[in-house]
């Protein structure tokens, strides 16, 4: 079997939180203890609800954040011993904002150019020409070389910060919220260019969006996450046609498809919404689950094997009838 | 059903230095009680101006102008500032996106709660304080009395959206307008919201008027819908019509932008809109859309587009037939 391109091994990272004065920082397990496989070719849908843990596993996944536990591998090589740079080259970014992430005093050249001129690719006479190929790769036109990112519209801007990304050659390209930000009419078409660039460069994604329809239509398997740790794990049909755990089950039932007279479903979730710094025993979502069992608020359910996939959750322990 | 908000020919205009910026041209509907009434638009298009508009909150260099204006019967451009302020938060309120922009992080919740009806009834605060846990309860908040002391910063945005929703009942209101009340919400803590939306709007027979960019909430929630491009109302008319038979080219294009789960084949392209919009500055000349729409021909530069009526409540603003719309839309399909 082939290795991963990149792999997490139980990775983890705790931030120490201050309570307030004179008290004991806390730990906040942001990511906690996550094992991902990326395959060559792959677009890993990343999702979960606001704050579980996923802009901080893309991070770690930079190299711009260190794990305080585990593992991620490249290759099958530990990323530990490489530097920031050496990451860079393969690994790269596509942020939510658009706005936020391009350098504003800056032309759209010199954004796109800046990875080339950091990693002292090439020579500079080289720079442009390459610039060029980028931009109309990505479907910018060249009279924008010149333009600052404010006389851009959103989608312009997204493209711009694609080709930033792409100009390394990159393997793998972590997108975070890619559409989040932009129009149904521009999201859909940075989601073209994203398929069509997998398709040409051969490229491998991490696809993190709270649109269920897009990571649906984009992603070739669907991990989970809650409170820092995956739940489910799954291909894109089985998690889509049979969710596991009722987490998932919450989620995609809450997708507003557009039909018209299917009304809003409620989806059976509690409103007791944990505390990151002092989470739920056991497993951490029995207090919203309606289908908890006994066991559920004392016991840490363990991962358990699914098809292509795994779901982390007592309803599917075999043993379930001993333990409890 | 009576009718509790009645437009006609609504435009906004605002000087800029660049010159005048025409962002809601002549926008008419009206709202039922008891009904969902959802302006659907992309960013920019003129959706929270509208809004604002009706609630005569528009920032202070804007124009105002509107053939009619009628709200529960009473003639709003007429009203003076002070009645307006009376009606704003008692008979007509508005729920926001961004619940902090309307919460003050300086008080309590129930004490802002109780604000909103003292300011406009002459009850006790005892009486306030009971309208206060009775709603915090009925929007889904547990051990409600013991929240009203909290403050906005220590609830989550989910329970601060249900803070907000209880706040714009506290005088029962006829109208509720709210301007993508759901946005920064995850889809779960949306979903939920939006249930208590539709459950409170028809157990009060409020009219509702929905604002979002989200087709899938507007096919989940709307009785009826207007979409809007550019400053002005392309096409209105039931969910159901809206949904199964689009006439205007841009809620067709719409429509087919994005995925829809076991409707979009995995991996292949959705359609798109390409261009962009117009300058809202000056004057329009032609159909709003015509520089991005793929059926225009001659005309659609240079003759103004006004709405046809097809129907009671099914309208749209192109120069094409209702038949050769619907066609487009059929080939469109195939
Ligand atoms: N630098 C930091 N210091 C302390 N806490 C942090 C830091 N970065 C993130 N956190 C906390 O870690 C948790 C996970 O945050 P993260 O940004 O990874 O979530 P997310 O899943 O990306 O959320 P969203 O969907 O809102 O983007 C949150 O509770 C957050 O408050
Ligand atoms: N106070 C203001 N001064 C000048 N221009 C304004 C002002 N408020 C809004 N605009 C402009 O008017 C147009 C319509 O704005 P509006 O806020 O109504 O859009 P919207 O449909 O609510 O968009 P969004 O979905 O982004 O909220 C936009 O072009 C906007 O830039
Ligand atoms: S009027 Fe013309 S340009 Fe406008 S939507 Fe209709 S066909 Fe397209
Ligand atoms: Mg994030
Ligand atoms: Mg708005």
């Amino acid at each position: 079997m082939t290795a991963p391109v990149l792999e997490t091994r139980d990775v983890s990272c705790t931030f120490q939180i201050g309570a307030g004065l004179f008290k004991a920082k806390r730990p906040l397990h942001a990511v906690n203890g996550v094992s991902l496989k990326l395959m060559k070719g792959d677009v890993l849908g990343l999702v979960g609800e606001s704050g579980c843990g996923k802009s901080t596993l893309a991070k770690m996944l930079l190299g711009l954040q260190a794990p305080t536990g585990g593992d991620i591998r490249f290759d099958g090589a530990p990323i530990m011993g490489l530097d920031r740079r050496a990451i860079a080259r393969r690994v790269q970014p596509i942020f939510q904002d658009p706005y936020s992430s391009l350098n504003p005093r800056k032309t759209v050249g010199s954004i796109i150019s800046l990875p080339l001129r950091v990693h002292r690719v090439g020579e500079p006479d080289e720079w442009r020409d390459r610039v060029e190929a980028m931009m109309d790769l990505v479907g910018l036109a060249r009279r924008f070389t010149d333009s600052y990112p404010n006389q851009l519209s959103g989608g312009q801007r997204q493209r711009v910060a694609i080709a930033r990304a792409l100009i390394m050659k990159p393997d793998v390209v972590i997108c975070d919220e890619p559409t989040s930000a932009l129009d149904v009419s521009v999201q859909s078409q940075i989601l073209n260019l994203l398929q069509d660039l997998r398709q040409e460069l051969g490229l491998t994604y991490l696809l993190i969006s709270h649109n269920l329809a897009v990571v649906e239509h984009m992603a070739t398997r669907v991990a989970v996450m809650y409170l820092g740790r995956i739940v489910e794990e799954n291909d894109t049909d089985s998690l889509f046609q049979t969710p596991r755990h009722p987490y998932t089950q919450a989620l995609l039932a809450s997708v507003l498809t557009p039909e018209p007279g299917l009304g809003v479903p409620d989806a059976q979730l509690g409103i007791a919404f944990p505390n990151p710094i002092d989470p739920p025993a056991g497993c951490t979502f029995h207090p919203r689950c309606a289908q908890a069992l006994a066991q559920c608020s004392r016991v840490a359910p363990m991962p358990i094997a699914d098809g292509n996939g795994f779901t982390e959750c007592h309803l599917y322990n075999p043993a379930k009838d001993v333990a409890a | 059903m009576s009718v509790i908000l009645d437009v006609q020919a609504l435009d906004v205009r605002i000087p800029l230095a660049q010159g005048m910026l025409h962002p809601v041209r002549d926008v008419s509907f009206a709202v039922e009680r008891g009904e969902t009434l959802c302006i659907v638009g992309e960013s920019g298009c003129g959706k929270s101006l509208t809004s604002l508009a009706l609630m005569d909150l528009l920032p202070r260099r804007a124009e105002r102008r509107a053939a009619r204006l009628i709200f529960a019967g009473e003639d709003l451009t007429r009203a003076s500032e002070a009645r307006m302020t009376d009606l704003r938060g008692n008979k007509m309120a508005m729920i926001f996106q961004e619940p902090m922009t309307s919460l003050n992080p300086s008080y309590s919740i129930g004490n802002q709660l109780e604000e909103a009806l003292l300011r406009h009834r002459r009850i006790g605060r005892r009486e306030a304080t009971d309208r206060a846990i009775y709603l915090l309860e009925k929007v889904g908040i547990t051990a409600a009395a013991s929240r009203l002391t909290q403050y906005p910063h220590q609830l989550s945005g989910g329970l601060r959206q249900r803070v907000m929703i209880a706040m714009a009942l506290m005088c029962g209101p006829d109208l509720i307008i709210a301007d993508e009340p759901t946005t920064a919400l995850d889809v779960t803590i949306q979903a939920q919201i939006l249930h208590l939306l539709a459950q409170l709007q028809r157990e009060f027979k409020m009219g509702l008027i929905l604002i979002t960019h989200d087709l899938g909430i507007v096919a989940r929630v709307a009785t009826r819908v207007a979409v809007m491009y550019a400053g002005q109302i392309v096409e209105t008319g039931t969910v159901a019509e809206l949904f199964a038979r689009p006439l205007h080219p841009y809620t067709q294009g719409l429509l087919r932008c994005i995925p829809v789960p076991g409707r979009t084949k995995r991996g292949t392209h959705l359609g798109s809109i390409p261009g962009i919009v117009p300058n809202l500055i000056g004057d329009l000349v032609g159909c709003s859309f015509h520089n991005r729409c793929e059926h225009a021909y001659e005309s659609c530069a240079a003759t103004d587009v006004s709405q046809r009526e097809i129907a009671p409540g099914r309208a749209y603003r192109c120069l094409l037939t209702a038949e050769q719309c619907a066609a487009n839309a059929a080939k469109a399909a195939a």
